[in-house]
């Protein structure tokens, strides 16, 4: 199968085009912002100088490393998108940025922000630092150093960033929210299946 | 070069090892589920977590880029000769490791809310004691968790009515609820005692412990059995997507006496990237690795 490969800025028509489940790959610019910058950018309106308009962002806090004048990117991989979601929504509507990258499920709000303005989440395996850091081309920028090396604004130039799996698309669809009513539900029918076998309480 | 600086020197480089290489065990239990697991999306999880525990060696490169706050667990002799400096090395390794490794900055002082830059801070890096009486070595774990599978730690007193099997829906409900996000297939240590406190330390020692080993209790060793099982056949994968092989390398408890009237359970996960290190020194520093084998500091 072909790779489908998203390059910056991102059309509305070739979001709307992704379904949840697709695996797709970024090449251009991408941008890490997690916690901290999402407050600095909705809360405080602070605009870093780097556009966002059509762009990507990476819920990431990477190891750098400075050689020279440059920054070295060494490790980066996805962070637990769910701390955003207070934030994403109001994010996507004053950036317009069209796809964000993390780790994990978010919640309706998020959902509600992708279908309004058009735009995805997608996730990145978790913990494969080191593959995602050898997508980085270069870093071109480095903004909000003030907030330390995980929390600042990372600017950098990715080829063919992936495997992405697209968990939130522009019809509402939210994969893992869908899964997490068959997890609940075979939860409780496996609890309930082991619970004779754990009647230690003596009475 | 002295004794102290010997020791700050091996502990930095197996800050090093535990930050780009897996355990023999981990890896072990994640071949077999990459093996098993049969959903497209799983197998291409997987496919990216094994092509990245190689570039980490290939490039020389920690596995995650979230190195945690380092944790150290110490057994230590009381006749160990370097007992009284290894609270000072231990600070020592770290600062250097943070450099030379490199570790992510991961300590942000409480209140002032401020990243120190260094891993260190009030009470960072973690160090948790264990004495042993007439011996003259060491055994310390290294261990590095990201916020991540930090984040679904749960701790809490039930009334002992709950019984065991309200335990059992105690860490259920978590890794549905919270775990799904902590970087499946997961470690889960379960701590059964009688406050938040000594139920939450014996889940962590749980997870600690290498995979494949039991609970010398026959009942407890059941309920890792049982507790298995069940999470496996929640149809929950690798990074919270559905897959067939489970979302466990493997369940663990730990437990003490309890108090009649309460019942503290806690669970402590950690994630696929379960970066522990064990090492043992002898008083002349001699070491043994004993999860990594075949690596040379």
């Amino acid at each position: 199968m072909e790779k489908k490969i998203l390059t910056t800025p991102i059309s509305d028509e070739d979001i709307k085009s992704l379904k949840i489940g697709d695996i797709v790959y970024l090449t251009g610019t991408l941008v890490t912002c997690r916690d901290t910058g999402h407050k600095r950018r909705v809360l405080s309106n602070i605009v870093p100088k780097t556009d966002l308009k059509g762009g990507a962002v990476f819920h990431a806090g990477p190891i750098v490393k400075k050689v020279g004048d440059k920054w070295e990117m060494v490790s980066i991989g996805p962070t637990t998108s769910m701390r955003m979601e207070k934030f994403e929504k109001e994010f996507l509507e004053i950036t317009g940025a069209k796809i964000v990258i993390g780790k994990g499920g978010m919640g309706s709000k998020t959902v509600q922000g992708c279908v309004e303005n058009t735009a995805v989440h997608a996730i990145f395996p978790g913990g494969c630092a080191v593959v995602a850091a050898s997508q980085v081309e270069e870093i071109m920028d480095a903004e909000w150093l003030d907030l330390g090396m995980p929390e600042a604004f990372w600017v950098m130039k990715v080829k063919e960033f992936g495997p992405l799996i697209i968990s939130i698309d522009t019809k509402g669809n939210n994969l893992f929210e869908n899964n997490k009513e068959v997890y609940k539900t075979n939860k409780e029918k496996q609890v309930a299946q082991i619970a004779k076998d754990l009647s230690f309480m003596k009475y | 070069m002295t004794l102290e600086q010997k020791f700050v020197d091996i502990t930095v480089k197996f800050i090093d090892l535990v930050a780009k290489v897996l355990p023999d065990d981990v890896v072990g239990v994640l071949s077999t589920l990459r093996d098993k697991e049969t959903e497209p999306m799983a197998k291409a999880i997987y496919e990216s977590m094994f092509e990245n525990m190689e570039k980490a060696v290939s490039m020389n490169r920690p596995i995650c880029q979230d190195t945690g706050v380092l944790q150290f667990f110490l057994k230590v002799g009381t006749k160990f000769p370097l007992i009284d400096k290894l609270s000072d090395m231990l600070l020592e390794a770290t600062t250097v490791a943070t450099n030379t490794v490199p570790l992510r900055h991961n300590a942000v002082e409480t209140f002032i809310e401020k990243n120190t830059g260094t891993n260190t801070g009030k009470n960072v890096p973690y160090i948790e004691y264990g004495i042993v009486p007439n011996s003259d070595k060491l055994e310390m774990i290294v261990y590095m968790a990201g916020g991540g599978c930090v984040l679904p730690g749960r701790s809490m007193v039930m009334m002992p009515s709950a019984g065991y099997e309200g335990i059992a829906d105690f860490v259920a409900d978590t890794m549905v609820n919270w775990g799904i996000n902590a970087c499946p297939p997961l470690v889960v240590g379960v701590g059964i005692g009688t406050c938040v406190a000594s139920a939450a330390k014996l889940a962590k020692k749980a997870s600690l412990r290498p995979l494949g080993t039991k609970n010398d209790n026959a009942q407890a060793h059941i309920m890792e059995q049982q507790l298995e099982k069940a999470l496996n056949g929640i149809g929950l994968g690798p990074q919270g997507i559905p897959g067939k092989a489970g979302c466990v390398l493997g369940v663990n408890v730990e437990n003490m006496a309890r108090h009649p009237s309460a019942m503290g359970a806690a669970v402590s996960f950690g994630c696929w990237a379960h970066r522990r290190g064990t090492i043992v020194f002898d008083a002349k520093l001699n070491y043994e690795i004993l999860d990594h084998k075949n690596t040379v500091l």
